[in-house]
């Protein structure tokens, strides 16, 4: 049992958020339950719009529920607002916080002057937080000359400033490159491991870094949550069926015409965890089939070559937290963001419920 | 593949003293902070605050440029007209102490009202409220901030305009001058809270209101002559703008001697003024609290492009 006096980090209770909007209002929280033991390393992972980060603002206290609870380590994130902001930090993707005309280390040690830490006490963890994430040799540099991953590390200091109970991380590894996201998550599990009870929610749409870095994850879309487990248990739910990712050098038509072939349970996107495609060389169309077993997959090479499509790739699949999602939701988890060609994120003028809520709100 | 994992890394990861401060035993206790500690946060969220603003003015010289070289062209063309008017000497006293005072106006409605709507489009806003520390001490560490920065250039262009045009000043009254400036200093910035907190609410609607300020503030303030020459009009000034009436009292205590235009005595002022900072600073401290629920309400304290 961590050592903390209370059981529940985060105890979420029939929570509702609605945006005012125009033409309607938006439901980004539609009755979410959820409890996360103090201690552990929780995930929330869902497609853009899902309602991951209107659910993180309300429990980091900047947004207010529309209507049920939400307490986080006992203290009502409505009324209690003071005593989690003394217990929580928060980071997250794309921060741009913080004045250019500082150096790293005077932005880190500012804040930390907000949190309470004396002048001198401020710059010794500020000194050991940049050693700890390998900046001491940026420092001296400006915050405006930083790159997105140096900023990003600079950001995690500054979220560990206060050694919080909580630490709210909100897409930390958006936009990154693999070593920058490489060492946002190996600090943020040192941190972690350095002391019991410490707690971490995460929301993330990279699948993989869910699947890596936490305990639980909860899967949601469209505001609701559609099921709560560890990877190991949500991918159980899908390990009955055969899985495939199949790459073709076309696809005319789009996976529907492989959905209704005899044997075939579904055939859907495959997410593409942030890749961005190239504006002059289109992705390969790359698919999930979920078959209702292995020989199943004969019918489907014929029909793709009655369609003209030749396999480029073929590999059978375990389980991923995709899969879960496709399982849960009966679509693939980037169809609303991603297609084949790799697009990421709602296009232009299609619906993305915070976007256009905090919009014109 | 942008920002997703490397092979997965052995999960038991070794402990490492990552921030390992000695906090105390729970998060109740953790939450449970004494008066001591409160205020000793606040005066550190002062200072922190505070910072950036200081370390700016030495950090980023072309403000000897754009804030002073600039603004002292229009003081010099008033002091090159009532020169060609023959106007009493005084005047370019007036002109002067206008052109120096100038600065702090320019700094509240810019750089405090203005400031916190530009902190939203940074993401700095969301950390502020996240931050134990009440954001009135960021506010207060943002005006003292300005009130350094700002003042050394106040500084320049008081002396820079003394020297040039040769003004006299007569000064019977140091403490009851000293006073009057501190005074104007807080009725500005606490004017300068009352909009960053309009500026939680309204977002870049609220910069309406600033142009608003601006050159009838100018106007009214009396920043080139004296503002009992405007009559009832600037009566009113006098009674409700916290410039007008501190320039009034300190051209009145600078100048000693000079015509008051049927403004009230500088002490009288001065009482006035301290109603205005003890009104502006509350009001502040009341619009920022309930206008802070409403944009935990509405989703404003993260909604950067607003």
């Amino acid at each position: 049992m961590p050592a903390t006096d209370f059981e529940h980090a985060i105890d979420v209770r029939a929570v509702r958020r609605v945006y005012k909007a125009r033409p309607r209002d938006v439901v980004a929280l539609e009755g979410v339950d959820l409890e996360v033991p103090a201690g552990e390393f929780f995930g929330l992972l869902g497609p853009n719009g899902a309602g991951k980060t209107t659910l993180i603002k309300i429990l980091s206290t900047l947004l207010l529920p529309t209507s049920g609870q939400a307490r986080v380590f006992g203290f009502d994130v409505a009324t209690e607002t003071r005593s989690i902001r003394r217990i929580m930090n928060m980071v997250a993707g794309g921060e741009h916080s913080g004045y250019g005309l500082l150096t790293v280390r005077e932005q880190v040690w500012m804040f930390s002057q907000f949190y309470g830490l004396g002048v001198g006490e401020g710059w010794r963890r500020t000194d050991e937080l940049l050693a700890a994430l390998d900046l001491q040799d940026l420092q001296g540099r400006r915050v405006s000359a930083l790159s997105t991953g140096q900023r990003q590390k600079m950001n995690m200091a500054r979220g560990l400033l206060n050694d919080p109970w909580i630490l709210f991380l909100d897409e930390p590894t958006l936009g990154l490159d693999v070593a920058a996201a490489r060492t946002i998550r190996e600090l943020v599990l040192r941190w972690r491991a350095a002391q019991p009870g410490r707690t971490v929610l995460l929301t993330t749409h990279y699948m993989a870094e869910a699947d890596e870095l936490c305990e639980r994850i909860a899967i949601v879309d469209k505001g609701r949550i559609l099921a709560i487990g560890s990877p190991a248990e949500l991918k159980r739910r899908v390990q009955r069926e055969s899985i495939f990712r199949l790459e073709l050098d076309r696809l005319d038509g789009g996976p529907a015409r492989l959905s209704g072939l005899p044997g075939v349970v579904r055939a859907v996107p495959a997410a593409t965890d942030g890749a961005q495609a190239s504006a002059t060389e289109p992705r390969a169309p790359v698919l999930n089939l979920v078959l209702e077993d292995d020989a199943a997959l004969g019918g489907v090479v014929g029909a793709l070559g009655d369609l003209g499509s030749r396999i480029v790739a073929l590999q059978k699949s375990e389980p991923s937290l995709e899969d879960v999602f496709v399982e849960l939701v009966g679509r693939g988890f980037d169809d609303e963001s991603a297609d084949v060609d790799g697009r990421i994120g709602p296009r232009d003028g299609e619906p993305d419920p915070e976007r256009d809520a905090e919009r014109v709100s | 593949m942008t920002g997703a994992p490397a092979p997965t890394p052995d999960r038991a990861v070794a402990p490492v003293p990552v921030a390992n401060f000695g906090r105390p035993p729970s998060p109740s206790a953790s939450a449970e902070w004494s008066r001591r500690h409160v205020l000793a946060t606040s005066l550190r969220t002062v200072l922190g605050r505070a910072y950036p603003r200081i370390i700016g003015t030495a950090r980023e010289p072309s403000w000897v440029f754009f804030e002073i070289l600039l603004p002292f062209l229009t003081t010099s063309a008033f002091v090159f007209v009532y020169r060609a008017l023959h106007a009493p000497g005084d005047y370019i006293g007036f002109v002067v102490l206008g052109g120096a005072m100038l600065a702090f106006w320019t700094n509240v409605i810019w750089s405090m009202g203005t400031q916190l709507y530009w902190e939203k489009d940074q993401g700095s806003l969301e950390l502020y409220f996240c931050a134990p520390s009440d954001i009135m001490f960021v506010l207060l560490g943002m005006a003292f901030g300005g009130m350094i920065g700002t003042g050394t250039r106040a500084i320049v262009v008081l002396g820079a305009g003394t020297l040039l045009y040769g003004v006299t000043f007569s000064v019977h009254q140091w403490l009851l001058l000293i006073v009057v400036f501190l005074l104007t200093l807080a009725a500005l910035y606490g004017l300068g809270m009352i909009l960053a907190s309009l500026f939680v609410l309204w977002g870049r609607e609220a910069f309406h209101l600033t142009d608003f300020l601006q050159e009838p503030v100018y106007f009214v303030s009396g920043l080139n002559f004296p503002v009992g020459r405007l009559g009832l009009l600037g009566a009113f000034a006098v009674a409700l703008i916290p410039l007008a009436v501190g320039l009034d009292a300190m051209r009145q205590l600078a100048f000693a001697g000079s015509d008051s235009f049927g403004t009230p005595q500088p002490a009288v002022e001065a009482l006035i003024l301290v109603v205005m900072v003890v009104v502006f600073v509350g009001l502040a401290r009341v619009l920022m609290r309930a206008l802070e629920r409403r944009a935990r309400q509405e989703g404003r304290l993260s909604a950067r492009w607003q």
